[in-house]
């Protein structure tokens, strides 16, 4: 671990109390929402806000307590930022159903406290991430199971032209969202050993060496599952996610930007098939390109997102004040334009930013993980969120082509929250690992002959 | 592995600002073109904000024919139109999903309150936590004129198609305009959307919708009232007087073919010479038909420009399907043979004119060769009703002919209205000037009754353009003194009296 040195002088504390400030920050972004929303929409704090922020703040407090108990030297950061966004999408959600009667929040707030479970349990029952390393193989298998689900006959359902659902006792579930976080896990355990050997430099052109052709097996490999999943299943943001993780992990692994190169091309050749062979991304690729409707049509979802964007400007409507409702999707794939809708330019920022604090934590995390095991995980989950973050929402502000994805935290969906639930439960299990001061030498009595005792905390 | 982290982290970082960078593109420098109605008309959040919105109101003489009064339901504010039929090609409607038209169009910054001149009301508003409140229009609409055009269109039946369109000559204003078969705008702003759906398809599309502005929108044959600028091109670029002699007989042989030009009568105008008056009064097509020839094509457009053919000089009421079309006496760049600048003088052929142009040639020989812009909006007010900005006066021709052959002319109009084709608009103690017409469409449709005139004739006050495109009568009975002229009469009388 080469830069790991930089970090050694540098003792990380305990930071439960800057955490415990920011949790009450982020608990007023989550409460105070919801009752803007009733200010905004009828003039009157919600009749349930004290019942609403005793519940939030008992999960709070639950997860940082767990935090406290089981991870003291965790990122104090992450806890507080998932919880204003999760807070946030909350009272978007319990919005839009105020304007179209239904009762999604209420779905999305079971589903955060699953989250939260699965977060608490995470953090208590992984005491040390380094032993998911045994699952490499499993969690792989389990990984392409779940991908595989949705093509189930009579189990897959076919939501919006993509066939990444599975309905089960009434339940709608996407398994490519827990399928994210296996397949972290078995790139991680996978790459962490037989990085040597990926790394051997093969033909060099340009500067940049390249691998060698005998090593391009799983790259291809992933290369054809992610082709898979955009034929089979219409996904094109998923492939895209699984695709970009594979390659920057293998990259973080050996160190050789030359299977970036190799990556991009694989990348860009699976575009251009893409988009030559299956027309629903011809047609993506042309409502990114024109989106406004010609002879008279209605504007279509993603030009109303953008309307309801103009419309916000920079201070937005105000919670509950704007009409974010007029756009499909307006609590899931589209909160994001519904967000920059009611708050505005400013709000929209303000959410961009959190992503980024998300990924940057995890990254840093990365970087002080003294293991190769943990810092390709906290890599490749900072990444996935990173990608993740910027296909969907550069995907409603028209910076790229619309592909469906899940905006973490924010939009509603089980599946997403309780799976990213867990990847912050990871990240932070690792963290307190790497920021865990080493264990320090005992001054020895002089006696050379004596067994080191070695404190473990 | 740090290295590649850190190379991530700033790849990471790039992402996000080009995600930031974008929104703030989006949202701030795209918001105010996303949010414009003009260009992106399908944004129902602006529509429905606009639309919930008090606008201001259209009045005429301090009396509301348009105003938003509060209404109980999601909108807040109802769009009243309180005499919407005979105001309707003028008013235009406010509705929620089909637009906005007329006056509502054309003065929809004033009346939603984005206009600029509204600056200075809006950061009042905003800073007394005040609604804003749109700005008020004035026409320059005299209201007893247009009811009588309105009265006089409608008394020929329910659904005859005509216009009538009245000028102030010395300024341009707009004294009444009407276009029938007209609508209800108020039906067309329901908040009841599915019948305002089932109203506006009902009024159809095509160009016997009552959306249509006849007095605007749709140029047709003026037929004889056209002889009146023949008139005014010969005396004025010719040198012809009202007692110059011209031929009077019959017909009229036509250079280069078999054919005759014959009068409507099939008999002579009175002699084989009659004078220029004479031909006139009594609408005569041989005389006329010579002139037209003796004139020429280019001299005859000359004058015609100057009463404002070729031209667009009225956008007041531009909308998303309305402007005024362009009077024409020959399609552009098309070179007239002999015959047909005979036809041409006679104002067939290919000479088309719309209501509000043949109003225009006559408040242009009334006022002595100037001819001024039409408009129809006088004042803009702040909702205090103080006046943000008042119209004026604008020349659009000077000189279009002298003021001796205005003089002349009006003579010759006089006669016609008081002993020749346009008896109907005789007005007691007061001199009209008139010119009748009625023209030929197609055999197998009704012809145009037209009638022009203004008065009185030495201090003109007013000058009218009637016409009846099809008031379902026989067609022996269609004629511009039997149809458009009491009409006109009625019209001039109201704004006189």
């Amino acid at each position: 671990m080469s830069g790991t040195g930089a970090f050694m002088g540098f003792v990380h504390r305990r930071r439960g109390g800057a955490e415990l400030f920011l949790l009450v920050l982020a608990l007023a972004v989550g409460v105070g929402a919801y009752i803007a929303v009733g200010l905004g929409r009828d003039g009157t704090v919600p009749a349930n806000t004290v019942a609403y922020a005793a519940w939030l703040a008992g999960l709070v407090i639950a997860a940082h307590v767990a935090i406290r108990l089981s991870a003291p030297y965790a990122d104090p950061v992450l806890l507080p930022v998932v919880s204003a966004l999760n807070g946030l999408g909350l009272a978007m959600i319990h919005r839009i159903d105020l304007a179209q009667g239904s009762s999604l929040a209420t779905s999305q707030l079971t589903w955060t406290t699953l989250g939260v479970a699965l977060f608490i349990a995470v953090l208590v029952l992984l005491r040390d991430h380094r032993r998911l390393q045994a699952f490499t193989y499993t969690s792989g298998l389990a990984a392409v199971v779940l991908l595989l689900l949705p093509l189930v006959p009579g189990l897959g359902k076919n939501i919006n032209g993509a066939r990444i659902w599975i309905h089960l006792f009434g339940f709608s579930f996407q398994p490519g969202e827990v399928a994210k976080v296996l397949l972290v896990i078995a790139f991680a355990g996978y790459l962490v050993v037989h990085r040597d050997a990926l790394a051997l430099a093969g033909r060099r052109l340009l500067f940049i060496d390249f691998p060698r052709g005998r090593d391009l097996g799983p790259i291809l490999g992933m290369w054809l599952i992610s082709l898979g999943v955009l034929v089979f299943q219409n996904d094109l943001g998923t492939s895209l996610l699984y695709f970009g993780l594979f390659v920057v992990m293998l990259y973080v692994a050996t160190e050789r930007p030359g299977w970036l190169v190799v990556g991009g091309g694989l990348f860009a050749a699976g575009a251009v098939f893409g988009y030559l062979a299956l027309g629903h991304v011809q047609t993506r690729v042309a409502d990114w390109i024109d989106p406004f409707p010609h002879n008279g049509e209605g504007p279509s979802q993603l030009v109303s997102g953008l309307y309801g964007m103009g419309w916000g400007g920079l201070t937005g409507r105000g919670l509950g004040q704007g009409s974010p409702y007029l756009t499909p999707l307006s609590w899931s794939d589209f909160i994001f334009s519904s967000i920059g809708e009611e708050l505005g330019l400013t709000g929209a920022m303000a959410v961009i930013i959190l992503y980024g604090l998300i990924v940057e934590r995890s990254l840093r995390t990365a970087l002080v993980c003294r293991d190769g095991f943990g810092k390709l995980v906290a890599a490749g989950l900072g990444v996935v969120f990173a990608l993740q973050v910027f296909v969907v929402i550069g995907g409603v502000t028209r910076l790229i082509p619309l592909t469906g994805l899940t905006t973490p935290f924010l939009s509603h969906g089980g599946s997403s929250l309780v799976a990213n639930w867990a990847i912050i439960g990871l990240l932070l299990r690792i963290s307190d690992h790497a920021r865990r001061p080493p264990p320090e030498l005992l001054p020895g009595d002089g006696d050379v002959d004596k067994t080191q005792v070695v404190s473990l905390r | 592995m740090n290295r590649p982290i850190r190379n991530l982290s700033v790849f990471c970082l790039l992402l996000f600002l080009a995600l930031l960078l974008n929104t703030t593109y989006l949202q701030y420098w795209q918001g105010e073109k996303l949010s414009s109605l003009s260009a992106h008309p399908d944004n129902r959040r602006v529509r429905d904000h606009q639309f919930s919105q008090q606008r201001g109101a259209i009045l005429v003489r301090g009396k509301a024919i348009a105003e938003s009064v509060p209404s109980k339901d999601a909108y807040k504010y109802q769009r009243v139109y309180s005499q919407g039929p005979m105001y309707a090609a003028i008013t235009g409607f406010y509705s929620r999903d089909y637009g906005v038209g007329g006056i509502e169009a054309s003065q929809n910054g004033v009346l939603a309150g984005t206009d600029s001149r509204l600056f200075v009301n809006r950061v009042i508003d905003m800073f007394g936590n005040n609604t804003p409140k749109g700005g008020n229009i004035t026409l320059t609409i005299n209201p007893r004129a247009q009811r009588a055009a309105y009265a006089g269109l409608t008394a020929l039946g329910p659904n005859v198609k005509g216009a009538v369109v009245a000028l102030d000559p010395s300024t341009g204003r707009v004294l009444a305009l009407v276009s029938t078969p007209t609508y209800n705008p108020n039906k067309v702003a329901s908040h009841d959307f599915a019948a305002a759906r089932t109203y506006k398809q009902s009024l159809g599309i095509d160009s016997n919708s009552a959306l249509n502005n006849r007095a605007i929108e749709e140029v047709l044959p003026p037929g004889s009232t056209f002889k009146v600028v023949t008139s005014a091109a010969a005396m004025d670029k010719k040198g012809l007087r009202s007692d110059s002699l011209v031929p009077g007989g019959a017909s009229l042989d036509l250079p280069q073919t078999t054919r005759v030009l014959r009068n409507e009568s099939g008999g002579s105008c009175g002699g084989t010479k009659i004078t220029l008056l004479d031909a006139l009064r009594v609408s005569c097509n041989v005389a006329y038909g010579w002139l037209g020839m003796k004139i020429g094509q280019a001299p005859l457009e000359t004058t015609g420009g100057g009463f404002g053919f070729g031209q667009r000089y009225f956008t007041d009421l531009d909308d998303a399907t309305t402007r005024q079309a362009i009077s024409r006496i020959a399609s552009p760049g098309v070179r007239l043979d002999e015959p047909q600048q005979a036809f041409t003088g006679i104002g067939q052929f290919d000479v088309r004119a719309t209501p509000m142009q043949m109003a225009m040639v006559a408040a242009g020989i009334a006022n002595g060769g100037t001819v001024y812009r039409p408009y129809l909006v006088d004042q803009v007010q702040a909702p205090d009703l103080a006046v943000l900005w008042q119209a004026q006066r604008e020349q659009l021709h000077t000189n279009v002919i002298s003021p001796g052959v205005a003089k002349d002319l009006t003579d010759m109009m006089v006669a016609v209205v008081d002993r020749g084709t346009g008896t109907a608009a005789r007005i007691p103690g007061v001199r009209v000037a008139g010119k009748t017409g009625t023209a030929q469409s197609a055999p197998n449709r009704p012809p145009y009754a037209w009638f022009v005139a203004f008065a009185p004739a030495d201090t003109p006050k007013v000058a009218v353009a009637v016409l009846v495109q099809d008031a379902g009568v026989d067609r022996n009975a269609i004629s511009g003194n039997g149809l458009a002229a009491p009409i006109a009469r009625a019209v001039m009388e109201a704004v006189i009296r």
